[in-house]
């Protein structure tokens, strides 16, 4: 398998997350969901955020458009920086007038995340009309544009039809069109495949792809689907259990990880080119409860490369380039992992 | 195994699982945790899915937590504890007339006495007996018959279910207390008949939540699952689906404890319900309404232990249903 | 849309025939002699035969149960529900003019239920652990453990008899007992004095239903919060305000309107407590009455009022389903 040629994306920064920690005051304690995670979008590029559930993947994107649910949640430390202004300290007003037209979202399950008692088409223009002041006609026809923009056949139809009235692959083109019908500049797409079936996966991310280049946006793909990843992203975050472990393009990610974790992840995932016949190694053990957090690295009782003595148990790991360019891992033991050259795509 | 994960740790010691006692088995359970899409739940990413044991002690501490509820527990404790030694709590008999008709409360008589010159607080504690006992045993009736009805209903659908269901949509179109008058009249007034109409009004609920949740589960792959297996009916039904399906029923039978009492107390107050001279605080209420001015206490103590009941199932009901239930507090 | 009236009504019918029979047979069944009460006399005396041979001649007593039962059906389904035992009034005059002041109680009783239940639900609900919520949520649980009996004879122990005593302002003061001057216009909206009679007992008979309406909206409300559009509404940059009222609340309402409908029946027949407590000349009270006097044709004609309320607010409660829930809209339009 050849590399990938070099990514699209320019150093337009478009979004700095520095240091952002968001925590849930629960019964039980507090649940740091998302620790100390620094990463940046730049235009044009698709940043993928990859690890398990709970791993604080949606909290990192519920922090960036301030709807942590609060109380319990609350954004503890960091910034947040959105074209020079900080949104940690926005105002809500101010970050109402990002959310749904500088940044959108795209949700996981679009049976839920559509509003069962209002059409499609009122759903998709009431971004506009609060944002762009459109009367209820214009509205309407930018729906059935957006609609027909991300594949819905008969858009002047449907746009008048009801949720459940739609097939998942067209509920989850339904929630794209409405998150694009703004033109964001960034689209932060929760799992936006996972529910649906994989033929129609691979449509809604060809949709997903091309509306970003139409407009000129850049997406923040939030997945536990490296085989996803694989095919759509520029540049990947790895999360667990609230901290950010491995940070990079693709190509340095699925080639030359300098994280076990993120090794475990690749040696788990099932290869139809592979006709080497090496078993799938899952993950030992099971992802730890945010609330009882294993001191020092989180990764290290699950770790096949864990040592003693050693600083994985005591020492928390810091982020640090491990190579050229912008590739970061927290892993204590980053320099000595070093891939196996047969086993390279 | 250690061969498929590619990279080498350079100066790496011992086994590349080193507190593994059994990896089969914690394969297993990787692959049913790890991946399974991002919800945004925290509760669900927090709490791994307990044991029956587990979980039971996790109820016991999320309902311990629960101030109301521990706090109307403790009513009740204290309740049944006057309701069990009533004799020795009590200075007077709660039958015995006397002179000292409607007296307001002194030392001598706490509570005052009634309209015959009974002692009102002797009455009380006697009186939780009577409550208490028609509460629980219209409850015990009313979920019995409940369970049954709504499981043979949701499980075996078809024309017993529509049997079912349309003799609770029946009895669901009269106000309760018109139907228990019809059946009072015809079987009598008294103590028992009262649990008997209250525990086969009661039923209705239970077994209309009981069937919704039997008709979800039965499509559930475990009791296909426990189908292939070759396991009965009645086992699938009992075994299998009513643990899964049990919780509404438990919450809202405690809940109809309390709703039992309040209609006891509303039977007693017409005058259809529990009969003189048996200490009930409906009726204790009915005797005291023509005294409203000049003897308040009579109506006032009655109302407050009817009051009192019925605000500690409630609480216990609402806290046994936020501790089975904590997405839904 | 009007497959499924059809369908929805033709079920209802046999549920109002056999809750009718039931009751019909069951009081029939009664220990204890019609006639007796008939007579007068409360059964203390013997009837002489011709008084007896008279009263059964006129009522239809002679003849066998089935006889009677169908009888029964014939008349009610021609709209004559009898004549009462006690005096010669026909039954359906009882019912027309008790119907009215229950369901003026009613309406009241309803109003009361939507202002307050609704609104403390939403806002304890969008407002969670604030005082507010912390109110509504002690007080819906007071409420509802309080007996009705209890309530009314407090209201009317604080506004009849110690507001008398102390010197509250006059319009604190308030009669406990009765219709009073029984005028309102356009049915309802009660003049001059009447409002001083209606208000204890339509606060009273709203308690118990007002607390479940506050518990219910908070509990739908707090589910609705919490559901995934309300988050997509909230990454539109939508109000909270717009994010509750435009997505939430119609959603939230679903199961309140269902209450809410069906419990207008409920108030009308359930009101036995209220009315007897304060006097109120409803159906409740009627009832009560009737049941007292073992006066069958007027327990069986109120009843069945009642029960044809009860199931035509169930019906009307299904079918404004439509309006609320497109979903089950479209099934009926597919015929379901």
């Amino acid at each position: 398998m050849t590399a990938r040629p070099l990514p699209k994306f320019t150093d337009d920064v478009l979004l700095s997350v520095q240091h952002l920690s968001t925590e849930f005051r629960t019964d039980d304690g507090v649940v740091p969901a998302v620790d100390d995670v620094t990463f940046d979008i730049r235009r044009g590029e698709v940043f993928a955020v990859v690890g398990e559930s709970g791993s604080g993947k949606s909290v990192t994107a519920m922090s960036i458009l301030g709807l942590v649910p609060s109380p319990p949640g609350q954004i503890t430390g960091g910034q947040i920086m959105w074209k020079g202004h900080d949104l940690v300290q926005a105002s809500p007003a101010e970050m109402r007038a990002i959310r749904g037209k500088e940044i959108a979202m795209i949700f996981q399950d679009p049976m839920s995340a559509l509003n069962p008692v209002h059409t499609i088409g009122e759903q998709i223009g009431e971004v506009t009309r609060i944002h762009e002041g459109l009367r209820k006609g214009a509205a309407r026809t930018r729906a059935i544009d957006v609609l027909s923009m991300v594949g819905i056949p008969q858009p002047e139809r449907r746009v008048d039809d009801y949720p459940h009235e739609f097939s998942g692959g067209m509920r989850q083109r339904a929630m794209i069109a409405m998150a694009i019908a703004c033109e964001p500049d960034l689209l932060i797409a929760d799992e936006p495949t996972t529910a649906l079936d994989v033929t129609v996966q691979a449509q809604v991310l060809d949709v997903l792809l091309e509306i970003k280049d139409r407009i000129n946006s850049a997406i923040m793909l939030i997945t536990h689907d490296l085989g996803v990843v694989a095919g759509t992203a520029d540049r990947v975050m790895v999360m667990y259990a609230g901290t950010s472990v491995e940070f990079g393009t693709v190509d340095e990610l699925f080639y030359h990880s300098r994280h076990p974790y993120t090794l475990g992840l690749l040696a788990s995932l099932p290869r139809l080119d592979d006709d080497s016949r090496t078993r799938l190694v899952p993950i030992p053990g099971q992802p730890p409860s945010l609330l009882r957090r294993p001191p020092g690295c989180p990764f290290h009782p699950r770790c096949a490369y864990a040592q003693t003595p050693s600083p994985c148990a005591t020492d928390a790991p810091v982020m640090r380039l491990v190579d050229h360019l912008d590739h970061r891992s927290s892993c204590h033991f980053a320099e000595q992992l070093v891939a196996r050259p047969e086993h390279s795509r | 195994m250690r061969d498929a994960i590619d990279p080498r740790l350079e100066d790496a010691e011992g086994s590349p699982f080193p507190e593994q006692t059994d990896p089969t088995q914690r394969v297993e359970q990787n692959r049913d945790l790890a991946f399974e899409g991002g919800a945004f739940g925290l509760g669900e990413t927090l709490i791994a899915a307990p044991s029956g044991a587990a979980m039971r002690t996790d109820v016991w501490r999320r309902f311990r937590r629960n101030k109301l509820a521990m706090l109307g527990l403790a009513v009740i404790v204290l309740l049944v504890l006057a309701a069990l030694f009533a004799p020795l709590i009590a200075r007077y008999d709660p039958y015995q007339l006397s002179s000292e008709l409607r007296k307001p409360p002194s030392s001598e008589h706490w509570f005052g006495t009634d309209t015959v010159g009974r002692d009102l607080f002797a009455r009380l504690v006697y009186g939780a007996r009577v409550s208490l006992s028609v509460g629980i045993s219209a409850a015990l009736i009313a979920t019995v018959v409940g369970v049954i009805m709504g499981a043979l209903a949701g499980f075996y659908g078809g024309w017993i279910d529509a049997v079912i269901m349309r003799v609770t949509d029946i009895l669901l179109a009269f106000p309760y207390i018109v139907l228990a008058i019809a059946i009072i009249s015809v079987i009598g007034r008294g103590q028992s008949t009262v649990i008997l109409v209250l525990g086969l009004l009661g039923w209705l609920a239970i077994a209309r939540v009981l069937r919704s949740s039997f008709l979800q589960i039965k499509q559930m792959e475990y009791i296909e699952a426990a189908r292939a297996t070759g396991a009965s009916n009645m086992r699938i039904m009992f075994r299998h689906m009513l643990p899964n399906a049990i919780q509404p029923v438990i919450v809202y039978s405690t809940l109809f404890v309390g709703a039992a009492v309040l209609s006891e107390a509303a039977l007693s107050f017409l005058g259809i319900g529990i009969q003189e001279p048996t200490p009930a605080w409906g009726l204790m209420v009915n005797q005291g309404r023509k005294f409203l001015t000049s003897a308040p206490h009579l109506l006032i103590f009655p109302g407050a232990a009817i009051f009192l009941m019925v605000l500690a199932f409630l609480f216990v009901g609402d806290g046994l249903r936020d501790a089975l239930d904590p997405k839904l507090k | 849309m009007g497959a499924f009236i059809v369908r929805r009504v033709l079920v209802t019918i046999p549920v109002i025939f056999c809750a009718i029979s039931l009751l019909f047979l069951l009081f029939f069944l009664v220990p204890g002699d019609p006639v007796d009460t008939l007579a007068g006399g409360g059964g203390q005396r013997a009837v002489s035969e011709s008084v007896r041979h008279n009263i059964e001649e006129k009522y239809g007593l002679n003849k066998p149960i089935p006889v009677q039962f169908v009888g029964y059906w014939q008349r009610t389904v021609t709209g004559d529900l009898g004549i009462s035992y006690k005096n010669n009034q026909s039954v359906n005059d009882i019912v027309g003019r008790t119907m009215v002041a229950s369901f003026r109680l009613a309406f009241w009783a309803i109003c009361i239920e939507v202002l307050i239940g609704i609104s403390a639900g939403i806002v304890s609900a969008v407002k969670r652990y604030s005082f507010v919520d912390g109110l509504t949520t002690v007080s819906t649980a007071a409420i509802s453990a309080l007996p009705v009996f209890v309530l009314g004879y407090l209201l009317q122990l604080a506004f009849g008899v110690y507001g008398g005593q102390h010197d509250w302002p006059q319009w604190a003061r308030l009669p406990v007992q009765g219709i009073g001057p029984d005028s309102w216009a356009f049915g309802v909206i009660p003049t001059g004095d009447q409002w001083r009679y209606l208000v204890l007992p339509a606060i009273t008979l709203a308690s118990v239903s007002t607390a479940l309406v506050a518990r219910l909206t908070r509990t739908t409300m707090l589910e609705v919060v919490r559901s995934d559009y309300m988050r997509t509404a909230r990454a539109k940059g939508l109000l909270e305000r717009q994010v509750v009222l435009r997505h939430g609340l119609r959603n939230a309402m679903i199961p309140v309107i269902t209450f809410i409908g069906i419990d207008f029946a409920t108030l009308m027949g359930s009101a036995i407590v209220t009315e007897t407590v304060f006097n109120w000349p409803g159906m409740g009270s009627r009832l009560a009455e009737a049941i007292g006097a073992q006066d069958i044709p007027v327990v069986l004609g109120i009843t069945l009022v009642i029960v044809v309320l009860y199931v035509s607010a169930n019906l009307l409660v299904d079918l404004s389903y439509g309006w609320f829930d497109p979903r089950i809209r479209t099934g009926i339009k597919e015929g379901r």
